[in-house]
């Protein structure tokens, strides 16, 4: 196929089934993106653009047709701080920053490092996620009365029970207006939206953050630039594979990545907060018969429309309804199998997630959570092939003694192997050796040379058997110089 | 009689059950053959793609999950055609469609059997099977 016949179809194909999940999603998108919005400390307007120009410009250049980008939880929870320090210019010039970075990632094709970031540790990154959508809707529950638990019930009442009756309309959408209507009507004086901060009546425009440009704030947007480029990566390409499974089809996730960052780069631009794509609507559009582009391309059209048309009911919907909706999200993040296998999976693995939940949920921060999980894993992964094993044997009546070595030699298991080799045994000649092993690093090779050089010094010959290519070019090329040296 | 058969699993323990029926019939309807099929949830996509890396990965793991049953199939001297579908709509709509469009004379169901709650939020996919499916519908508990 070339290439516009295949743009033709990944637009086209599905163009009846893409419209339709289109509007779906953008139903169920709306209350997200002013929840996220608030999540983050900023305006529902902020939100409700970046979602719109996310998903609008991830259908002409994402990687992955079918699968809807905006605002996310999991971006919202990384603003924080950066939106209650410094205001929204600078989330702004950050969410540009994220995109430049997502777009270099894209280029420099680097989603397949994605592989080092282990799956116990993705597993860790979606319960806490799902943790902490939770827990920031606690504080629209300070001072309530109980008003309010009887709507966010009533709320998740309507959510889980509709879909039992009909699949014709999203439940999310119902609980909203029944929700809305009842506060109304009751006049209960519960939080609305309104409360909350402005909605756009107007499509948004270009504008430049003003921002001093310095190094100054270079400073301050870059490390929360980077907690959201990899944050934003990781669960755009999660979501991208999810896609992918459900689908049955394959996608080009360089792409997504580059498509990422120009998506981001645009919002940045059109006052929108930094996004990614997200797991539960693209599940929600598959299902609504959407594979598409246009699938996208519809849902960030109808979000659009319908926030100027609709935008003064929307500010009367109750906290309460977007409350139940964010548990609904929550629940629906939570990787509940993980925890019913916890007791099945490797003991480490299960360390490293729970260490990956216990650091997000203490730093509120995803990306410093799963840079722990990363670090745990490789000291676990590094624990576990530093096991070396030594059998002594003697030969030639007792001269020669033979140092069978078994496992990998490395920085980690050198303490372990020199522990292992006997430098009093009356011999002539030692021999080690080490067809079953590997020599990675120069603390390997320092390792044999410290064994020869003590071997030496009570005139025992030392010879190897067994070295693999890559080990004995390994050797030639660094060995002698540690002993030179002294070590 | 019953010489297209479609053998509906979800790969829990009922689905080696409804199997081992699946061929009796077959060998008393004589049957050459049995068709399986297993239909992936969206969001058991979701989960097992977190598990198991990638989209990839995750399938090789749910036709291992398969593999008993083919032998089960297979060691009583019939062929078996095996399908993966993902049904996007649920599970049941594809059981349906694929049972319907491909005009078997029965298909064969292992029924889970979840909790009442679990039913009542879930659903049930046997509920909505045996409803919907033109063919007559064995469920094997």
């Amino acid at each position: 196929m070339n290439t516009l016949a295949q743009t033709k179809h990944e637009w086209f194909h599905n163009v009846r089934g893409d419209i339709i999940a289109g509007v779906v999603v953008a139903l169920a998108l709306i209350p997200e993106a002013i929840a996220f919005s608030i999540i983050a400390g900023v305006d529902p307007m902020v939100g409700l653009y970046a979602s719109f120009s996310i998903a609008l410009v991830i259908s002409i250049v994402g990687g992955r047709p079918g699968m809807i980008s905006g605002a996310t939880g999991a971006m919202a929870l990384l603003m924080i701080t950066l939106v209650a320090e410094h205001g929204l210019e600078y989330l702004l010039a950050a969410t540009i920053l994220t995109g430049i970075l997502q777009l270099i990632f894209g280029i420099l094709k680097l989603s397949s490092f994605m592989k080092f970031i282990p799956r116990s540790v993705m597993i860790g990154f979606v319960n806490a996620l799902a943790i902490l959508i939770f827990t920031s809707q606690l504080q629209h529950f300070v001072d309530e009365t109980w008003i309010m638990y009887a709507l966010v019930a009533l709320t998740l009442a309507i959510i889980y029970l509709l879909p039992r009756l009909t699949n014709a309309v999203p439940s999310t959408l119902v609980a909203i207006i029944i929700v809305t209507a009842i506060a109304l009507i009751m006049n209960t004086g519960v939080r609305t939206v309104g409360d909350m901060g402005a909605l756009p009546d107007t499509l948004p425009v270009f504008l430049i953050p003003s921002i001093p440009l310095t190094f100054e704030t270079l400073a301050i947007i870059f490390p929360y630039a980077l907690a959201l480029t990899v944050v934003g990566l990781l669960e755009s390409l999660l979501t991208a594979s999810i896609v992918d499974d459900m689908t049955d089809t394959e996608s080009d996730k360089n792409k997504e990545s580059r498509g990422q960052g120009i998506a981001n780069i645009t919002t940045g631009f059109f006052g929108g907060m930094a996004g990614c794509a997200m797991i539960g609507q693209s599940v929600i559009n598959v299902k609504s018969g959407g594979s598409g582009r246009l699938s996208s391309f519809s849902a960030a059209v109808t979000l659009m429309f319908l926030i100027l048309v609709l935008g003064n009911l929307v500010v009367q919907i109750p906290m309460a309804a977007l409350a139940g909706v964010m548990i609904m999200v929550s629940i629906g993040t939570f990787d509940w199998q993980s925890l019913m296998n916890i007791h099945r999976i490797p003991k480490t693995d299960a360390t490293v997630m729970v260490v990956t939940v216990s650091t997000v949920v203490y730093t509120h921060d995803l990306a410093i959570g799963v840079l722990a999980g990363v670090v745990l894993s490789a000291i676990f992964f590094a624990w576990k092939v530093s096991k070396v094993e030594v059998d002594k044997s003697f030969a030639d009546n007792g001269t020669k003694a033979v140092y069978a070595v078994e496992g990998q030699l490395f920085f980690a298991s050198v303490t372990d192997f020199l522990e292992k080799i006997d430098y009093s045994d009356k011999i002539n000649e030692a021999v080690i050796d080490v067809t079953h092993s590997h020599l990675w690093d120069d603390s390997a090779i320092g390792a044999l040379d410290k064994i020869e050089t003590k071997f030496e010094q009570q005139n025992i010959k030392v010879s190897y058997k067994g070295l693999n290519r890559e080990s004995s070019k390994l050797k030639e090329e660094i060995g002698g110089l540690s002993k030179a040296s002294g070590h | 009689m019953f010489k297209k058969i479609l053998l509906s699993v979800d790969g829990s323990d009922h689905s080696l059950r409804a199997a081992e029926k699946a061929i009796e019939l077959a060998s008393l309807s004589g049957a050459g053959s049995i068709d399986l099929l297993h239909v992936v949830a969206g969001n058991t996509s979701k989960s097992d793609v977190l598990h198991h890396g990638d989209s990839d990965s995750a399938s090789r793991k749910r036709m291992e999950k398969l593999a008993p049953i083919e032998g089960l199939i297979e060691n009583a001297g019939l062929s078996v055609n095996t399908e993966v579908l993902h049904g996007q709509n649920g599970i049941a709509e594809a059981v349906v469609q694929h049972a319907n469009d491909n005009e078997y004379d029965i298909l064969i169901l292992g029924s889970r059997g979840l909790s009442t709650v679990q039913t009542m939020v879930l659903g049930s996919v046997s509920h909505k099977v045996m409803k919907h499916v033109k063919a007559p519908v064995l469920m094997v508990k």
